[in-house]
C-alpha cells in the first residue's frame, strides 16, 4: 500500500530525515518511535503533504501513485488521513459543518453522492459512539475550547468519518489520561480492517499496550535504526534510547 | 519594611531559633525581610489589606503545634458518601496512623536534604510563602509513583486547633513520575474555637504526561484568616487542575500559579467564591506559558450578599516562545446587594505572536427577566433565585470528576442558596 | 510562512470589481472651501435661506476646529482646498418620473447590478441612486406615499416637507459634533430622507446606493430618517467607487431618530475603492452616524460590512435616550493590503431599562490595520441598564493587525455590563489541517469566513446577506495559506 524509499526531507535547509525506507501493507500496524527531535513528526507532515517541508531525495508511492506530487488535499481524498499532533481550532466553524464538507468532497472524489443533512447525521451518530464523543462538543467551533483529550478524541472520530486507507497517528496518545488512552485506542483498533493500514507515531511505549503495532521502527536522527515486533518496544522501555544510541555509535565503529 | 511602626505581631515569629531546614529557612527568612509585608498600597495586596487585618485581629503569634486526634473525631469529619482515601493532618502536621496507605504512593515528613523546597513556590514571589518557607513546622512530602493511577480520590483533611498556636502553617511538597495519576481533595476541619491564621503552601511537580485534579473547599468558621500559596510546575503532556470552592471565612486570600513548562501540557483553574456577612474572598491566579504548544483554562465565578467582597485577579503571562498558546479567562460575577463589591483585574501579558488568548468579566445583578419569568410559572422568588444562582455556579462545579465530591459542594452550595440568599 | 505569502500575493492581484468610471457632462462646482463655494451649492440646490444660514453657521464652527488623531489610522493630510464639492450628472430639468432619467445614468446603476426600473426590480425594495453629489432616481415613490412614507433625495425632502427637515436636521448629529460632521454640515449635497408616519410599517426595504464617478470630488451625503410613534422601517445603504490613483473623501452624516416604539435598523455594505495592492488611492471614509432611541421601547439597530474604502473611520452610535429603548449594532470589518479601519460603536444609555448589544468581527488580512474602538456609558439615571459586547478579531497571515479598544464607562451601580473578546489568527496551520481532511483551500476560506461573521451576517435582509457573503468570499479569497 505505501512504500517509502530513500526518503530525505528539509526544513529551511536543516536535513530532519536521512533515508527513510519503509513497506506498509494492508492490514499491518506499524509503529515508528523515537527520541523527541528524530524525526517522526517530520514524517507524517511529509506523508501528509506539509509544504514548509522540502522532500529532497527518494520517493514515496501510495496505491501505486506517486504520493509527492499531489496537494494535500488530493492525498486526503486519496485516503491518506493524519492526526494532529496538535489538532488545529478553527473559529466560527463547527465539526459538523466542517465534516460535512470534508466528507461530501471526499465522496465526490470517490464518485460518490453527496450525504444529505439526514444521512451525514445518521452516519454521525453511529461514528460518535466508537470515541464516546459528545454532540454537544460537535456543535461548537471546531475543536475550540476542546480539552486536550477531547482533542485527540475528535481525531479519531473524523477518522471513523473518512474512512481512510492509510492512517496516521501522529501522538496521538500523548497528554492523554489513561481513561481517555483507552477510548482512543479502542477507537483505533475498532476501524482497523484487512483493507487498511495504521502509522502509529510516538515517543511513549504505554500506547503500544493498547494499540497492538505488527512492527516497531526506531527512528534516530532522521533514519530507522532498528525494526522489530512489539518485543523492541519494550526493550526500549526498559533500556530508554540510550541504549540505541549506544548500538548505532557502536555499529559506526 | 512594613508600614506600620511598631513591628507587626507576624514579623516577631522571625525572631524565634531556627530548629532545622537552616538553609531553607535563611532563604524564606531573606526573601521575608526584603518584602516586608505588603503595605496598603501594594498592587498585589491593593484591596486585600492582610497585613492590617492581622494586626488588628492578633496581639501575638504562636506557631501551632501538634495534637493529638481520634479516629471518631477522623471519621466524623469525613463527609458523606466520600469513598476514597484520607491523609489526615493536625495543623499541619501528619498523622500517619490515621491516614490510609495507598499503593504507589508514600507520604514522609518534609527532610531537610532531598527537597527543594521553595524552588516552585518561590519565596521572593510572596512575603507569605516567604514567612511560610522560614517558619513552618511539620508538613509533608507525597510522591507518586511512575505509571500509577489511583483509583480512587485522596481526601487531605487539615484539622485545626487554634488552642494550640495561632499561627498554623501547612506545607506540602507533590510529586508525580510520569503518567501518574491522582485526584486530591482538600479541607480543614476547626475543632475548637478561636481566631488564627492559616498560612499554608503547597508546591506541586507533575511527571511527563501526569494527570493532577487538584480540589479545595474552603467552608471554615466565619473568623478565619487564610492564605495559601500552591504553585505548581506542569511538564509536556501533563495536566493539572484545580476547582477551589471558597463558602466562608473573614478574609481569605487564594495565591494560585501554574507553570506551564512542557509542551502539550494544560493547566486548568476553576473557581466558586459564595460569599456573604463580611467575608472576604481574593483570588489571584498567574499562568506562565513558558513553552509552545500549552493551553489554559480558567473560570471563576462569584455570587456576592450582603457585605462581602470578592476580588479576582488572573494573570495570563505569554513568553516569546510560547507561540501557539491557547489561554481561556472568564470571571463573572452576582452581586445581590448594594454593599457587596467586586474587584475584578484581568492581566494579560503576551508576548508571542501567534497565540490564541480570550478573556472576559462580568459583574451584575441577577437576571430580572429570568427570574420574573420563573416567578410567572409558580416558583416561589426566592427558589427561582436559588435555582438561577445555582445554574450560574453550575458550571463551576461540572469540572469536578469526583462525584461524591461534587455531590457534598452541590449540597453545601444548595443550602447556602437556600437559607443565606432568601 | 513562505505559503501565507505566496497565496497573499496571489489575492492581491485581483481587481477591484467596481473600479470602472463613465464620463457624462458634469455641473461642477469650482475646486475649494469657501462660503462663496457653500453659498453656490445652496443656490445650485435652490436652497432656502435658513438653510444657507445653518450651512454658513456649521461652517464657522468647523473653521474652529481641527482634524481628529486619536483614531489608529495613518494617512496623509488631506488638502480640503483641492477637493471639489460638488458634482452633478447634467440633467437639464430635474426628471419627475424615473422615464425621464438619463438612460445612461440609468445604466451605470445596472452595471453595478443594481436595476432602478421598478418592474424589473425584485419587489420589496425602493432605492434612491445618489451619484456623486446628487440623487438621480428615486424608485417606488408613488407606492410609498400612499402610507404616508416620504422617501425621496434629501434636496427634494427640503424643498417639499421643509418643516420635517428644519425640526430634525442636525438634531441627532449637531453640527458641532466633530469635524467630518461639521464640514458635511457646511458642504452636504444630497442624500437620502425618509419619514414613516405614526404606526405605519413601511412595507419593503428602502434602500441607498451611493456611487461617486467624478475624479477630485468628495462626496458629502447626508441621510436623515425619522421614524414616528409605533412606526417600522428596514434602511439599506451601499456604495462603490470607480479604482483612482488618488485619494477620495467621502465625508457622511446619518441621522435616525425613533420616537415611542418606533424601530430602525440600518444595515450598511460599504464597498468604496479600498486602494490597490500597494495601498495607492482608494476612499477615505470618514462617517458620522447616530440614531437617537428618543422615545420609551424604541429600538435602532445597525449593521454594517465593511470591506472597501482606504481609511474607514466609522462608529455607528446609539443615544438610548428613551426607557427601555435598545441599541445594536453588528458589524464585520474586513481589510486587506494596506486598508485601515477604525470602526465601532457608541451605545449611551441614558433611560432606564435600557439595553444595548456590540458584536464586532474584524477580519484583517495582508499588511492591513484593523480596530474596534467602542463605548459603553451608563449615565447616573440609567437604572437596570445592559450591556453586551463581543469584540473578535481575525488574523489572516503574520502581517496584520488587530486591535481593540473597549471604553467602558458605568455611573450607575445596577447597570450590568458584559465584555468579550477574543482574537485568533488563521493561518497555514488552520489551512492545512482542512486540506488534510479533503477540503481545498478555496473552500476552507470561505467555510471559515462565512463561519465567522455568520451571526451579524443573519442580521442582514436576505438579499444583502447574499450579496455580503460574496464580497467576503471575494475580498479574502486566497488571502491565507
Amino acid at each position: 500500500m505505501l512504500s517509502i524509499k530513500n526518503l530525505h526531507a528539509s526544513i529551511e535547509g536543516n536535513e530532519i530525515l536521512r533515508g527513510i525506507d519503509l513497506e506498509v501493507k494492508a492490514g499491518e500496524v506499524h509503529a515508528i518511535m523515537g527520541p523527541n527531535g528524530s524525526g517522526k513528526s517530520t514524517l507524517a507532515s511529509v506523508l501528509a503533504g506539509r509544504e514548509e517541508y522540502e522532500v529532497t531525495e527518494g520517493e514515496v508511492v501510495f496505491k501505486g501513485e506517486n504520493l509527492l506530487e499531489l496537494a494535500p488535499e488530493e492525498r486526503a481524498r486519496e485516503g491518506v488521513f493524519l492526526a494532529f499532533q496538535y489538532p488545529v481550532e478553527i473559529p466560527g466553524v463547527s465539526s459538523t459543518n466542517f465534516l460535512r464538507t470534508a466528507v461530501n468532497q471526499v465522496r465526490e472524489h470517490r464518485g460518490l453522492e453527496p450525504l444529505d443533512a439526514v444521512k451525514f447525521l445518521t452516519m454521525m451518530k453511529e461514528k460518535m459512539k466508537l470515541v464516546e464523543i459528545d454532540q454537544k462538543l460537535l456543535s461548537r467551533a471546531l475543536n475550540e475550547g476542546f480539552s486536550g483529550g477531547e482533542k485527540k478524541r475528535n481525531e479519531i472520530f473524523q477518522m471513523a468519518m473518512l474512512e481512510p486507507t492509510l492512517s496516521i497517528l501522529d501522538e496521538t496518545d500523548s497528554g492523554l489520561d489513561i481513561d481517555a488512552l483507552k477510548i482512543v485506542s479502542n477507537g483505533v483498533n475498532q476501524l482497523k480492517s484487512k483493507d487498511n493500514a495504521t502509522i502509529v507515531v510516538t515517543h511513549y511505549q504505554r500506547l503500544l499496550d493498547y494499540i497492538v503495532p505488527d512492527f516497531v521502527h526506531v527512528l534516530y536522527k532522521g533514519k530507522i535504526v532498528k525494526s522489530g515486533t512489539k518485543e523492541l518496544a519494550l526493550e526500549l522501555e526498559e533500556k530508554g534510547y540510550d541504549w540505541i544510541k549506544e548500538e548505532i555509535g557502536q555499529a559506526a565503529v | 519594611m512594613s508600614t506600620l511602626l511598631d513591628t507587626h505581631p507576624l514579623e516577631k515569629i522571625l525572631e524565634n531559633p531556627q530548629k532545622d531546614f537552616h538553609s531553607v529557612r535563611a532563604m524564606g527568612k531573606d526573601a521575608f525581610l526584603k518584602q516586608g509585608l505588603p503595605s496598603a498600597k501594594a498592587e498585589e495586596y491593593k484591596f486585600t489589606n492582610l497585613t492590617k487585618k492581622l494586626s488588628q485581629n492578633f496581639d501575638s503569634f504562636e506557631i501551632a503545634a501538634d495534637f493529638e486526634l481520634t479516629e471518631e473525631q477522623v471519621n466524623h469529619a469525613i463527609f458523606e458518601g466520600f469513598d476514597g482515601y484520607r491523609l489526615v493532618f493536625a495543623n499541619g502536621y501528619f498523622h500517619d496512623g490515621l491516614s490510609s496507605k495507598i499503593e504507589g504512593l508514600t507520604i514522609s515528613k518534609l527532610e531537610e536534604s532531598s527537597l527543594p523546597l521553595g524552588s516552585i513556590a518561590k519565596a521572593e514571589k510572596d512575603p507569605f510563602a516567604a514567612l511560610n518557607q522560614a517558619s513552618f513546622e511539620g508538613g509533608a512530602q507525597i510522591a507518586l509513583a511512575k505509571n500509577t493511577q489511583i483509583d480512587k480520590p485522596i481526601l487531605i483533611l487539615n484539622f485545626i486547633n487554634p488552642s494550640n498556636g495561632n499561627l498554623i502553617q501547612p506545607r506540602i511538597w507533590f510529586e508525580t513520575g510520569d503518567f501518574g495519576e491522582a485526584t486530591f481533595i482538600e479541607q480543614q476541619i476547626q475543632l475548637e474555637a478561636g481566631d488564627y491564621f492559616l498560612n499554608e503552601v503547597k508546591e506541586i511537580k507533575g511527571g511527563r504526561n501526569s494527570h493532577i485534579h487538584w480540589y479545595r473547599i474552603q467552608n471554615e468558621g466565619k473568623d478565619a484568616i487564610s492564605m495559601s500559596n500552591i504553585e505548581t510546575d506542569i511538564q509536556q503532556d501533563a495536566t493539572f487542575t484545580s476547582v477551589n470552592i471558597s463558602l466562608s471565612g473573614h478574609m481569605v486570600r487564594n495565591n494560585l500559579s501554574l507553570n506551564l513548562l512542557g509542551s502539550n501540557s494544560e493547566g486548568n483553574m476553576y473557581g466558586l467564591y459564595l460569599t456573604n456577612g463580611n467575608t472576604h474572598v481574593d483570588n489571584h491566579t498567574n499562568v506562565d506559558h513558558t513553552i509552545p504548544h500549552a493551553e489554559s483554562n480558567e473560570l471563576y465565578k462569584g455570587v456576592l450578599t450582603d457585605n462581602s467582597r470578592g476580588v479576582f485577579n488572573g494573570k495570563i503571562f505569554v513568553r516569546q516562545d510560547a507561540q501557539k498558546t491557547n489561554a481561556f479567562q472568564q470571571n463573572n460575577n452576582i452581586l445581590l446587594s448594594e454593599n457587596a463589591t467586586v474587584n475584578t483585574k484581568p492581566q494579560l501579558e503576551i508576548w508571542a505572536d501567534d497565540v490564541k488568548c480570550s478573556h472576559g468579566c462580568t459583574t451584575g445583578q441577577l437576571d430580572e427577566e429570568a427570574l420574573f419569568y420563573l416567578q410567572a410559572r409558580g416558583i416561589g422568588k426566592d427558589k427561582a433565585k436559588g435555582l438561577l444562582l445555582y445554574a450560574f455556579a453550575g458550571e463551576v462545579l461540572e469540572n469536578i470528576k469526583d462525584d461524591s465530591f461534587k455531590a457534598y459542594c452541590i449540597n453545601l452550595i444548595q443550602e447556602r442558596l437556600g437559607t443565606n440568599l432568601s | 510562512m513562505s505559503k501565507d505569502n505566496e497565496i497573499l500575493e496571489e489575492f492581491t492581484t485581483k481587481e477591484y470589481e467596481h473600479g470602472w468610471s463613465v464620463n457624462y457632462e458634469a455641473d461642477e462646482a469650482p475646486i475649494g472651501l469657501n462660503e462663496d463655494i457653500i453659498k453656490w451649492i445652496s443656490a445650485k440646490k435652490e436652497e432656502p435661506q435658513w438653510l444657507l444660514n445653518w450651512r454658513l453657521k456649521a461652517f464657522d464652527t468647523f473653521k474652529k476646529m481641527t482634524e481628529p488623531e486619536w483614531a489608529n489610522v495613518h494617512y496623509p493630510k488631506i488638502d480640503l482646498q483641492k477637493l471639489r464639492y460638488y458634482s452633478a450628472p447634467k440633467q437639464g430639468k430635474k426628471p419627475k418620473t424615473l422615464d425621464e432619467v438619463d438612460p445612461e445614468l440609468l445604466q451605470i446603476y445596472e452595471r453595478l447590478g443594481i436595476n432602478l426600473n421598478e418592474q424589473k426590480r425584485l419587489q420589496g425594495i425602493a432605492v434612491d441612486a445618489v451619484l456623486d453629489s446628487v440623487s438621480v432616481a428615486t424608485t417606488f415613490k408613488e407606492t410609498l406615499s400612499k402610507l404616508g412614507i416620504v422617501f425621496c433625495s434629501f434636496s427634494e425632502a427640503v424643498k417639499e416637507h421643509p418643516e420635517l427637515v428644519k425640526k430634525y436636521l442636525g438634531s441627532v448629529v449637531p453640527i458641532t459634533d466633530n469635524y467630518y460632521a461639521a464640514l458635511n454640515s457646511a458642504v452636504f449635497s444630497d442624500g437620502s430622507f425618509c419619514y414613516i408616519p405614526k404606526g405605519v410599517r413601511c412595507p419593503m426595504e428602502l434602500s441607498t446606493y451611493f456611487r461617486i464617478n467624478a475624479a477630485n470630488t468628495g462626496q458629502f451625503e447626508r441621510t436623515l430618517i425619522v421614524a414616528e410613534d409605533e412606526s417600522y422601517v428596514s434602511y439599506l445603504e451601499g456604495c462603490t467607487a470607480p479604482q483612482r490613483d488618488e485619494n477620495q473623501l467621502h465625508a457622511a452624516v446619518v441621522e435616525i431618530y425613533a420616537a415611542t416604539n418606533a424601530e430602525v435598523k440600518y444595515s450598511t455594505v460599504q464597498n468604496w475603492f479600498p486602494g490597490d495592492k500597494n495601498g495607492k488611492g482608494g476612499i477615505y471614509n470618514f462617517v458620522t452616524k447616530r440614531g437617537l432611541c428618543a422615545g420609551d421601547h424604541s429600538k435602532i439597530s445597525w449593521t454594517q460590512v465593511e470591506t472597501g474604502s482606504a481609511v474607514t473611520w466609522k462608529y455607528p452610535s446609539c443615544v438610548l435616550k428613551g426607557d427601555y429603548s435598545v441599541g445594536e449594532f453588528y458589524s464585520v470589518a474586513v481589510t486587506n493590503n494596506y486598508q485601515q479601519a477604525d470602526t465601532g460603536t457608541k451605545m449611551i444609555h441614558i433611560g432606564k431599562n435600557t439595553k444595548s448589544r456590540i458584536v464586532s468581527k474584524g477580519i484583517s488580512a495582508g499588511k492591513s490595520q484593523n480596530s474596534y474602538r467602542g463605548q459603553v456609558q451608563v449615565m447616573k439615571r440609567a437604572h437596570n441598564s445592559r450591556n453586551f459586547s463581543q469584540c473578535d478579531s481575525l488574523l489572516m497571515g503574520d502581517r496584520c493587525g488587530a486591535h481593540t479598544f473597549p471604553y467602558i464607562d458605568i455611573n450607575n451601580p445596577t447597570a450590568k455590563v458584559e465584555h468579550e473578546a477574543t482574537t485568533s489568527k488563521i493561518g497555514e496551520d488552520q489551512i492545512f489541517y482542512c486540506n488534510q481532511r479533503g477540503i481545498d483551500t478555496e473552500d476552507a476560506v470561505a467555510l471559515i469566513v462565512n463561519g465567522y461573521a455568520k451571526e451579524v451576517l443573519n442580521q442582514l435582509p436576505m438579499e444583502f446577506a447574499v450579496e455580503a457573503q460574496k464580497l467576503l468570499a471575494l475580498t479574502l479569497e486566497g488571502s491565507v495559506g
